[in-house]
């Protein structure tokens, strides 16, 4: 269980977290939604101390994240994956060596033990012939399916994606997040999605939060927050289905 | 007047700013490549991997210069040395020159200008892709993967590329020796072997080390803090080889006063 209590982070004079609050269950797939700024992506980094927040208390699975030295918080990142925006696959390595990666810094597997948990999550992107190619050679689809494949190779009990379907096609997005789906439910795995995508949202969301201004604004289930009066959500979702439909 | 005065000290300050926040950064870094340098693991086959890129890489171009060095280093020093009636002791000025000063610091400064930039590119492209935070959150330490590899590599590739462009130059030489005067081989060589010695090489190839580091670590600093995107990566790089360069030119002032301290020229 992820939890987050009071978080505050700064850049300079900007405010960008402003108090933050929330909870995550165990096997949830929790959404964040929010203007562009707003720090969606600042608060994944917080969670997992890609930044440092100036205040608060963000709790994995029992664990004060923020006390943890170095070390600590190494061995508490294995447990968790974590899909950028732009993939940031390794560009000088091959499709077998990104995945690869992580398994021979971090665990002791034999070769056979590694070769089996590629194929395997290649398997599951349903991209096994692309294990030679180099990340250049990748259209964006494939680099964010190899980008997930090497989040969950290491099999993680919290994975948190930043946008994952910002960049792509509807129709490759909404295979994006049907897979951020049925991996989330094949591994059951906890999961924090940032996105601007209300279909995504729609696909993968048990829980979503809206942040506005530093603050979440509005929380609930998907068809909660969308039949909600508020004029800031009314305005907020009826730009996403623009977003999404064109004129609408 | 008072309003140009004003921009003049306005640009200045944020100028001298912007040094010493890079002078304070890169004494930071080099502080913490030297902490973790010592620390396990060693990155081994990572450090090999980019001794031989980076040194195959530079290695044309550093050869290619040393011997046309080598070459007009010889054609400008021979009518001199003829006018005092000493084309005896060309072999052996030439020689020093090279194995003291040219040599050195010509490699080093091609190398900053090849791999620094190099560098720079690479990690600030790494940065502002999140590759760099990637590699933070799957659990490895990206300064010792990345930064703590490259720097050892360049550090140590340096004096080897400097032996060989040495070698480069000293057969340049001879070929312009032999343009203008009937000179073999074994008398050459005996010449330079005669004139140069232990104390002028080994502190020649000693302070490329230096050189090396200064290359390595410029280039990781810049690039792995670069920000601003694309923007970001093209100043990481530019900056890198400006920075490396003069950081040479400098501090081989200083170490060549130290070395002529430590090794002076026999009387």
């Amino acid at each position: 269980m992820v939890v987050i209590k009071d978080l505050h982070k700064s850049f300079e004079n900007q405010v960008v977290l402003n108090g933050i609050s929330m909870h995550v269950e165990n096997a949830q797939n929790m959404v964040v939604f929010g203007r562009s700024g707003t720090g969606k992506s600042v608060l994944l980094k917080c969670v997992i101390r890609l930044m440092e927040p100036d205040a608060g208390e963000v709790t994995i699975d029992g664990k004060d994240v923020l006390s943890l030295n170095l070390n600590e918080l190494n061995t508490l990142r294995k447990d968790i994956g974590f899909l950028f925006q732009g993939a940031a696959l390794y560009d000088s390595m091959s499709v077998r060596e990104n995945l690869e990666f992580p398994l021979i810094r971090n665990f002791d597997y034999s070769q056979e033990e590694i070769d089996k948990r590629i194929s395997d999550v290649l398997e599951a992107v349903s991209l096994e012939g692309e294990i030679d190619k180099m990340p250049s050679e990748l259209s964006g689809g494939m680099r964010k399916r190899i980008g997930l494949a090497r989040s969950i190779i290491t099999k993680p009990k919290l994975m948190l994606y930043d946008e994952p379907t910002t960049g792509l096609d509807p129709i490759t997005a909404k295979e994006i997040s049907s897979l951020i789906l049925e991996l989330q439910l094949a591994y059951k795995m906890t999961s924090i999605v940032v996105t601007h995508d209300l279909l995504c949202a729609k696909i993968i969301a048990d829980r979503a939060i809206v942040l506005k201004k530093g603050h979440i604004h509005s929380e609930g289930t998907i068809e909660e927050l969308l039949s909600d009066k508020d004029p800031f959500l009314v305005d907020f979702f009826s730009d996403e289905v623009i977003n999404k439909n064109g004129r609408g | 007047m008072a309003s140009r005065l004003y921009k003049f000290l306005d640009v200045t300050e944020k100028r001298l700013q912007s040094f010493f926040e890079l002078l304070a950064g890169l004494t930071l870094f080099s502080l913490r490549f030297l902490k973790e340098v010592f620390v396990p693991p060693y990155e081994v086959e990572e450090i090999r991997k980019h001794m031989i890129e980076l040194g195959m890489k530079t290695l044309p171009i550093v050869g290619v210069t040393g011997f046309i060095i080598g070459l007009v280093i010889t054609m400008q020093l021979q009518p001199v040395l003829q006018r005092f009636g000493a084309e005896a002791f060309l072999p052996g000025s030439v020689g020093i020159s090279i194995v003291r000063e040219l040599g050195p610091v010509i490699t080093a400064l091609i190398f900053a200008g090849r791999v620094s930039s190099g560098i720079g590119a690479e990690l600030g492209s790494m940065r502002v892709t999140e590759q760099i935070d990637a590699m933070e959150v799957s659990g490895v330490n990206p300064f010792k993967f990345l930064v703590v590899t490259r720097v050892f590599a360049t550090t140590f590739i340096l004096p080897i590329l400097t032996v060989y462009v040495i070698f480069i130059a000293l057969i340049g030489a001879y070929i312009a020796v032999v343009l203008v005067q009937n000179m073999t081989w074994e008398y050459y060589t005996g010449r330079v072997i005669f004139s140069v010695e232990f104390g002028d090489a080994i502190p020649g190839v000693a302070k490329t080390f230096v050189f090396g580091y200064i290359v390595g670590i410029v280039g990781a600093y810049l690039g792995y803090n670069a920000k601003n995107g694309t923007e970001g990566v093209g100043k990481a790089s530019t900056t890198s080889v400006v920075v490396s360069s003069l950081l040479i030119l400098v501090l081989d002032m200083i170490l060549v006063k130290l070395t002529l301290w430590l090794w002076p020229i026999a009387k």
